[in-house]
């Protein structure tokens, strides 16, 4: 009966190699194509990123001081080469959603997830390669229309409310500020197409994962870089929908005069709103927001977790300790993580017995978190490590999710939230968490699988010397602003220069100007890397690093079709490592090999 | 000894699941885009969950919210809309039987007949709509008669009623496109693919049966005005 319902495999995905340039390159079906497609979309977002919060680093560390290229460059937002507040704010805003929705999404699951998903289960393609093409061409539309968005007003560089977005504010057009008209309606524009893209991405994966795993694949052989991915495809295709929503309302607020957002009586700039908007709730917002808010930060994060075992394994040459408990562990946070959107509201004004369920559960989330840190632990535990490049950013990101995660049991209570909410605390924290400890995963997919993707090693020197820079970097840039946070310095202000009781802060804004200067320069590095390793590095074997999973099967680059028509059988699990009685140190999943006190296959 | 049955039976399927799970299968037994379609309904409802309770959230936060829509003609009028898009199903279910069968032809009229009934109730809708905006009622704001009506009625009225109910019929309007397709292309369509069409059909249905008391039952006008 089973049997007869079996479509047969291989079937639906199955179709030719191109041969014109414009299906091979562009337009192309090929699901390592498009991954890498994300990763360049991903690399010039992450530049643009960085390019604004410089502006920002320059203008806080000398508040005022005239800079030459700014006036040239802006001359109408930068009067005088000086970044004016709502410039400032409008550099938060982009950077922000830039590097959010841009680099930290897109180049974890679309880029390394796309490329190597497949590949890690034994597949020749996605279920959806249509789909798949059409979502990578859907967010590239969406980073157009965020680009615009920076170009929306002389005096600003995109909207002014930070990429949270708060209402009403980004509901009310340009009384609430330069930017806020056209520049939120493209804004919010980019971040609906994204969701349709995300939303294409994610039941892509899904699919893929659960159908098109090769003979032997069962669920608990599968690496946990795919069990990542999924729990991520998983989370956004619950909570992009909700952002999506509450886009289509903030864009009816805006276009169609509706005031979903908008509270009666709202002053705007000392006068009252005549608009006739009234009777909205701009706490609604938040909670849609924030409802989607707080699975990004895990959809930004789980790749690199997953990655992390995967690679901490592979250079500790020893099995990943206690994998089920590590699967068990990403779907616990996936799934607690739909059930604290309010610790980012405390300061809404919410009942004070709210804010405790919200802070029991978000403290519930250390659990699995310290279950997967410890198995990181005892994974490297007494191993012979080999530090390579990506194993150097693995461990970074160990020491980073630990030095950012510990903070959040601080922000995850109502009581100390409160008074920390609004300083540079909860930046500090949520840049190393967030966004460098999933840029570091990044950066280990990058150095990892680098050699299969271009066939090339990169320079392991070069790749050295950006890993120590950069870690050194961050932390030097990220934890001063815990103890700026802990001070008082408010946080989206342009400058702190002009207020008494923060003078002490201004050495350390200046010291971490200093120190990000340094740590953007070492990113250049990494790029220079990059691309000359693309060209001319050491031509890279099937295997280089001596791991076990599927990928490393198959020739660098891999075939159009990935195994050449022939499906692996998997007869192992993905960290067969140091196995005794094993002619070598690592045992191939695909390898028939039978070893001692294993069931034969 | 129901109790029974279910262990025994349960026992007795699960190293076959076993054996699905662990690769080369497709262990929900169903093709790609059946799934796809299935996660993609799972995201859509957070779509339309989102909505609704933004509209329950201001509904609630609001100090009175008009209740405009009489006994006769809107509820019975939005009754006979609600009876059409059931009976659609009805005929999507019957189409997805004879498609199961093996009888493309039959499903390709059953397929007709479900968008028939899905254009009519589009028809409906349109009619419906613009009766109110007839009467006043816009995005953004209220008819005129009715502040007397309901004192210190919330503007939001209109843009939850126009705003969830577009967002439905949209689907609706997707629904017959996609349905449309399916019936052009029936020779090529497998048993599935007719079914991953009645999924996404069914589901819409489904949508409106929160849509309907939610925005219309709960807004009758008892008062006879």
């Amino acid at each position: 009966m089973a049997e007869v319902m079996h479509p047969t495999h291989g079937e639906v995905h199955h179709h030719e190699p191109p041969t014109g340039w414009l299906r091979k390159y562009v337009f192309s079906l090929d699901h390592k194509v498009i991954g890498i497609q994300y990763f360049f979309l991903a690399l010039f977002s992450v530049f643009v990123g960085m390019a604004l919060s410089l502006l920002m680093r320059l203008q806080l560390a000398n508040p005022g001081q005239k800079i030459a290229f700014l006036a040239t460059l802006f001359p109408q937002a930068a009067k005088d080469g000086v970044v004016t507040p709502e410039m400032y704010l409008s550099l938060v805003t982009m950077h922000g959603t830039i590097m959010v929705f841009f680099v930290l999404t897109t180049a974890p699951q679309g880029g390394f997830g796309n490329y190597f998903l497949p590949i890690q289960i034994g597949a020749a393609d996605m279920a959806f390669p249509l789909l798949n093409m059409l979502s990578f061409w859907t967010t590239f539309v969406a980073l157009a229309f965020m680009i615009a968005a920076l170009f929306c007003n002389a005096t600003t560089l995109g909207p002014i409310g930070g990429w949270t977005g708060y209402a009403p504010l980004s509901a009310l057009g340009n009384i609430a500020g330069p930017g806020q008209g056209i520049g939120v309606v493209l804004w919010v524009s980019s971040i609906g197409l994204f969701c349709i893209a995300s939303l294409l991405g994610a039941l892509n994966f899904i699919t893929t994962m659960l159908n098109l795993r090769t003979k032997g694949m069962s669920l608990m052989r599968l690496p946990l870089t795919c069990w990542a991915w999924f729990t991520t495809a998983v989370l956004s295709l619950l909570s992009f929908p909700v952002l999506m929503a509450a886009g289509v309302l903030l864009l009816l607020d805006q276009l169609a005069g509706t005031s979903f957002f908008i509270p009666t009586g709202e002053y705007v700039s000392g006068k009252l709103l005549d608009t006739g908007q009234q009777g909205g709730s701009p706490i609604l917002w938040q909670h849609l927001f924030w409802f989607f808010g707080h699975p990004e930060v895990y959809i930004a994060i789980l790749p690199g977790m997953g990655l992390t075992s995967h690679v901490l394994s592979t250079f500790a040459r020893k099995p990943v300790f206690g994998y089920k408990a590590m699967v068990y562990a990403i779907f616990a946070i996936g799934l607690l993580g739909f059930f604290v959107w309010g610790h980012h509201m405390f300061m809404s004004g919410m009942d004070p017995r709210t804010a405790i369920a919200f802070s029991l559960i978000t403290l519930t989330i250390g659990v699995p978190s310290a279950i997967k840190t410890f198995n990181w632990l005892g994974t490297i535990w007494n191993s012979r490590m080999r530090f390579t490049t990506p194993m150097l950013f693995s461990l970074g990101f160990v020491s980073l999710f630990v030095s950012g995660g510990i903070t959040g049991l601080f922000l995850g209570q109502s009581t100390i939230d409160i008074p920390l909410h609004d300083t540079y605390f909860p930046v500090g924290h949520f840049h190393l968490i967030m966004g460098v400890a999933a840029i570091f995963g990044i950066f280990t997919g990058t150095y990892f699988w680098f050699p299969k993707m271009f066939g090339r090693l990169m320079h392991e020197g070069l790749g050295k010397l950006h890993f120590f820079l950069t870690f050194i970097g961050v932390n030097a840039i990220f934890i001063p602003f815990h103890v700026m946070g802990m001070v008082g310095a408010p946080r989206r202000y342009s400058t702190h220069g002009d207020l008494q009781y923060l003078s002490s802060v201004m050495p350390l804004h200046k010291f971490v100007t200093y120190m990000a200067i340094i740590t953007m320069a070492a990113q250049f590095i990494f790029l220079f890397n990059l691309f000359w390793s693309m060209a001319k590095g050491k031509k890279a074997a099937d295997n280089p690093w001596e791991a076990t999973t599927l990928e490393w099967d198959i020739p660098s680059p891999p075939p159009f079709d990935n195994f050449g028509g022939v499906e692996p059988v998997v007869h192992h699990g993905p960290y067969e490592f140091s196995v005794p009685g094993a002619p070598n140190d690592f045992v191939m999943q695909t390898d028939p090999m039978v070893v001692e006190g294993q069931e034969a296959e | 000894m129901a109790e029974a049955n279910v262990v025994m039976m349960r026992e007795a399927k699960a190293p076959s699941l076993a054996d699905e799970w662990s690769g080369g299968s497709f262990p929900y037994r169903i093709g790609h885009r059946k799934l796809g379609m299935w996660l993609f309904i799972m995201s859509d409802t957070l779509t339309f969950a989102a909505l609704l309770i933004a509209y329950s959230y201001v509904r609630f936060s609001s100090e009175n919210w008009p209740k405009p829509f009489p006994f006769f003609p809107s509820i019975i009028f939005s009754s006979v809309m609600t009876l059409v898009l059931l009976s659609s199903s009805l005929t999507m279910v019957f189409a997805v039987a004879a498609a199961k069968a093996g009888r493309k032809k039959k499903a390709r009229y059953w397929i007709l007949g479900t968008m028939f009934f899905g254009t009519a109730f589009i028809v409906l809708h349109g009619m419906e709509w613009s009766h109110l905006i007839h009467e006043g009622l816009y995005l953004n704001a209220l008819p005129a008669d009715w502040a007397e009506k309901f004192g210190g009625s919330s503007i939001l009225f209109g843009s939850t009623f126009f705003g969830i109910t577009g967002l439905h019929m949209f689907h609706v309007f997707t629904g017959v496109l996609y349905l449309g397709f399916v019936a052009l292309r029936i020779r090529k369509m497998t048993p599935e693919d007719v079914e991953t069409s009645g999924l996404y059909w069914h589901f819409v249905d489904l949508v409106w049966m929160f849509v309907f008391p939610l925005i219309y039952l709960m807004s009758i006008d008892f008062t006879g005005h």
